[in-house]
């Protein structure tokens, strides 16, 4: 019903090639674009800007940088934490040496930093993969935060190792509210995704597939696999490093680079796990699942005002019980989830 | 069907969480967010601290407030992640009037919240953690790092390190090893430290711990090579449980690790076993039993109202510093209430003002029950931590014993030289000018 495409018809190339072939697609994509932009600024609490929309927002284009790497060009990272601490750290530095230069360059700069990075520690998925590059990217992991605690010049000789990030400023306007770092964090989210997605249609993309299906196959027919997998990383990499910086400046303002640990990447990894493997739209859903439904099931604890430390420990299980669930019953992610739905309701009411 | 079932499941799972409205008390009440763990890695610290600040209100509100006004809170649980804290506290300052005060009893959180409380003008009390330089109320007016901060625990150590060689000038030459968690916790009190090898000529030898901390074999093989004179415990969790049994394993003498008062609770050296035995740490709170603790036991536990599930707990070292943090929050309230009206509610702002002019005396201590519990606070607007007195307690293998009759205080003109210039490199980063808030 909601999907009936009858009388959509492509007469070119272009129209065959947009993002969103079918109409309702994307009358959903701009109603929602248009929700986040103009609607939720109106009504949103700043605790819902700030406790909810902005990390979901950033933890989104963490695992769309994950994804980009482990996703498509299929090389596995554990190390997506430490990237998001080189972009923050990074960032940090830049703005606070170079007086006068403006945020978002310092944001860019803090994420070719992590980018530069990402490169150097992806140079050993050259010769190992799967499992064995996973424990290579695990030293990343480690090293980075190491040395962000070890070279105290890293976080200007703080007595603490903890970074406060300056105020935001850009073009001499100072994004100090919660709605403001809002709409900064969802306009660099949306850019960044748009980017993405199309980068992963385009050659580069079939590049970094090729590679991830087969890649002896890829290099038979002609792929350079050097150059396809660093720029996976390199791509990867600066996501999450934009990321991480949003992470410091947008959302907690002092950071400490044990805020970047391993757990930190396990959640990363669990988003687009739970989200879908190689799809845009499953690191939105994976982030979401994996940022509010504690908080969810938290609020609802609340509710039922249950004794805090069972609704505490009960969290937990139920949380855990839900990845299971979703994983079995789908265990290519939300992302299928919503495709299989899509399917059934371009077929509805008469399924074959 | 699996498919339908699935998102029908799932599309009522979410739709129950929109639906969820929070819990509303009522706003006759002094209200006081609790932002706890009481699960993961740090649960033994969390549920023992906030369960005996919950068991004081108890108490108070079973004695009918202050002065007429009870006592009313709400928890959330952090796990101890910042930003599961910084969720929690914006989830909860607005509710039920707003809240009276924070504290998150963690650094990172802390940290996380920092800018935040200031902007919404409300108190955060860090009680023996967080920044040491927040004492400074000119640059920092909404933060009290109450009873002691770690620089002035770190200068009572060498104090008290000095003292028991014979004297400050016997430390001269001597090796005495930092052995920290690698985080901010355990990095804030090097500037004191590294300063203080300088001045007495003690050599410092700094080793890192990784988070958690359960394994420290290197570590302490490190520390056997060394052979110093005495190993400072900057420890937090399960790192302590582990470093005083690869301590005893290594065969490196208890008596000479002096642990930090987070490394210095039952839940440190009962799961140690005898590898804890004769082991020493500071504390803020005298060991021992306190007409506090009784009313608590018999007009709290005994009307079922308590809040830890193992009534044992009570009188331990977490409970009795919830204890002392409710204590502290309470007399700032009263003290708030003492200039703006009696019976009334207080805003946080009146809040702020009753915790910078605190004066709990040994007289006052004596009334509420608590005499010689934790040193005399007196704070003012220079002065937001009010006491920088600490006790040294020994695990005698069933249970801490003070070892100090008398409160220690280490060199306070250097950590207060540290403060001041620490906390004026704050103030420039963050364009704040000096001032007192009225």
């Amino acid at each position: 019903m909601f999907y009936r495409e009858a009388g959509q018809f492509k007469s070119s190339y272009a129209e065959d090639n947009q993002i969103f072939p079918i109409r309702q697609d994307r009358i959903a994509m701009a109603a929602l674009l248009a929700l986040a932009f103009l609607v939720v600024p109106l009504i949103a609490t700043p605790y819902t800007f700030s406790a909810i929309l902005i990390p979901f927002l950033i933890f989104s284009l963490a695992a769309l940088g994950l994804n980009i790497l482990t996703g498509y060009a299929g090389q596995l990272s554990l190390g997506s934490a430490a990237f998001m601490a080189v972009g923050a750290f990074a960032s940090y530095n830049f703005i606070l040496r170079i007086p006068g230069i403006p945020l978002l360059l310092g944001f860019v700069l803090g994420g070719l930093s992590a980018a530069a990075v990402g490169i150097a520690f992806g140079l050993p998925s050259l010769r190992i993969r799967g499992f064995y590059l996973a424990a290579a990217t695990l030293a990343t992991q480690f090293f980075v935060v190491w040395c962000l605690t070890k070279i105290q010049w890293f976080t200007n000789y703080s007595s603490s190792g903890v970074i406060t990030a300056q105020e935001m400023l850009i073009f001499g306007y100072s994004i100090n509210t919660p709605m403001k770092k809002y709409l900064l964090t969802l306009s660099i989210v949306c850019v960044m995704a748009l980017l993405a997605k199309n980068m992963v249609r385009s050659n580069v993309g079939r590049s970094w597939m090729a590679v991830r299906d087969m890649d002896v196959a890829a290099e038979v027919i002609g792929f350079r696999l050097m150059r396809t997998k660093l720029l996976a990383f390199a791509v990867s990499s600066f996501y999450c490093g934009i990321a991480g910086a949003l992470y410091a400046y947008a959302y907690l303002g002092t950071v400490e680079p044990e805020a970047y640990n391993l757990d930190l990447s396990f959640r990363i990894l669990f988003m687009i796990i739970i989200g879908g493997v190689g799809s845009i739209l499953g690191s939105f859903l994976g982030s979401a699942f994996i940022i509010l439904l504690p908080i969810g099931l938290n609020l609802l604890a609340h509710a039922l005002s249950l004794p805090t430390n069972v609704a505490s420990n009960l969290e937990l299980m139920v949380f855990g019980a839900l990845i299971i669930f979703f994983l079995i019953v789908e265990p290519h992610g939300l992302a299928r989830l919503w495709q299989i739905t899509k399917e059934k309701l371009r077929l509805w009411p008469f399924p074959h | 069907m699996k498919l339908i079932k699935s998102v029908i499941l799932s599309t009522a799972i979410l739709g129950a969480f929109g639906s969820v409205p929070l819990a509303q008390a009522q706003t006759s009440e002094q209200y006081i967010p609790i932002l706890s763990y009481r699960v993961g890695p740090y649960a033994a610290g969390g549920s023992g601290f906030y369960g005996g600040a919950i068991d004081y209100f108890n108490l108070i509100n079973a004695k009918g407030g202050l002065n007429g006004v009870k006592i009313s809170w709400e928890e959330c649980e952090t796990e101890y992640n910042p930003s599961r804290g910084v969720e929690c506290y914006e989830r909860l300052k607005k509710n039920n009037g707003g809240a009276s005060l924070v504290e998150p009893l963690s650094t990172g959180i802390a940290y996380g919240i920092l800018d935040r409380v200031a902007e919404d003008k409300i108190p955060m009390t860090t009680l023996g953690y967080g920044r040491s330089d927040a004492a400074n109320g000119k640059v920092f007016p909404y933060i009290f790092p109450l009873i002691t901060s770690y620089w002035n625990q770190a200068a009572a150590m060498t104090k008290y390190l000095g003292d028991k060689s014979g004297g400050m000038e016997k430390l001269k030459g001597k090796k005495i090893v930092h052995l920290y968690h690698d985080s901010a916790f355990g990095k804030e009190p090097l500037p004191v430290l590294e300063a203080q090898a300088k001045q007495y000529g003690f050599e410092l030898i700094k080793i890192p711990v990784a988070h958690p901390g359960n394994e420290q074999q290197s570590q302490w093989l490190q520390i056997r090579q060394a052979n110093p004179d005495y190993v400072i415990l900057w420890g937090w969790g399960v790192m302590n449980a582990v470093a005083l049994k690869t301590a005893q394993r290594n065969g490196f003498s208890r008596d000479k690790i002096l642990g930090v008062w987070w490394a210095g609770s039952e839940e440190d050296t009962v799961p140690a076993g005898d590898a804890a035995k004769g082991y020493t740490t500071m504390t803020f709170n005298t060991p021992g039993n306190y007409a506090v603790l009784d009313e608590i036991r018999t007009k709290v536990y005994a009307a079922g109202k308590g809040n830890l599930s193992d009534k044992s707990r009570v009188g331990s070292v977490y409970h009795m510093r919830g204890v002392t943090a409710a204590m502290l929050w309470t007399e700032a309230i009263l003290k708030a209430q003492e200039k703006f009206g009696k019976g009334k509610l207080m805003t946080s702002e009146q809040i702020r003002w009753g915790f910078e002019n605190l004066d709990v005396n040994e007289a006052r201590q004596k009334t509420l029950g608590a005499m010689g519990m934790f040193p005399p606070v007196k704070t003012s607007c220079e002065d937001h931590e009010g006491s920088g007195a600490v006790k040294v307690q020994q695990w005698n293998g069933d249970k801490w014993i003070a070892v100090t009759p008398n409160w220690i205080v280490g060199d306070k003109a250097l950590t207060r030289a540290l403060l001041e210039e620490s906390s004026a490199k704050y103030a420039a980063e963050k364009k704040i000018t000096p001032g007192c808030l009225k």
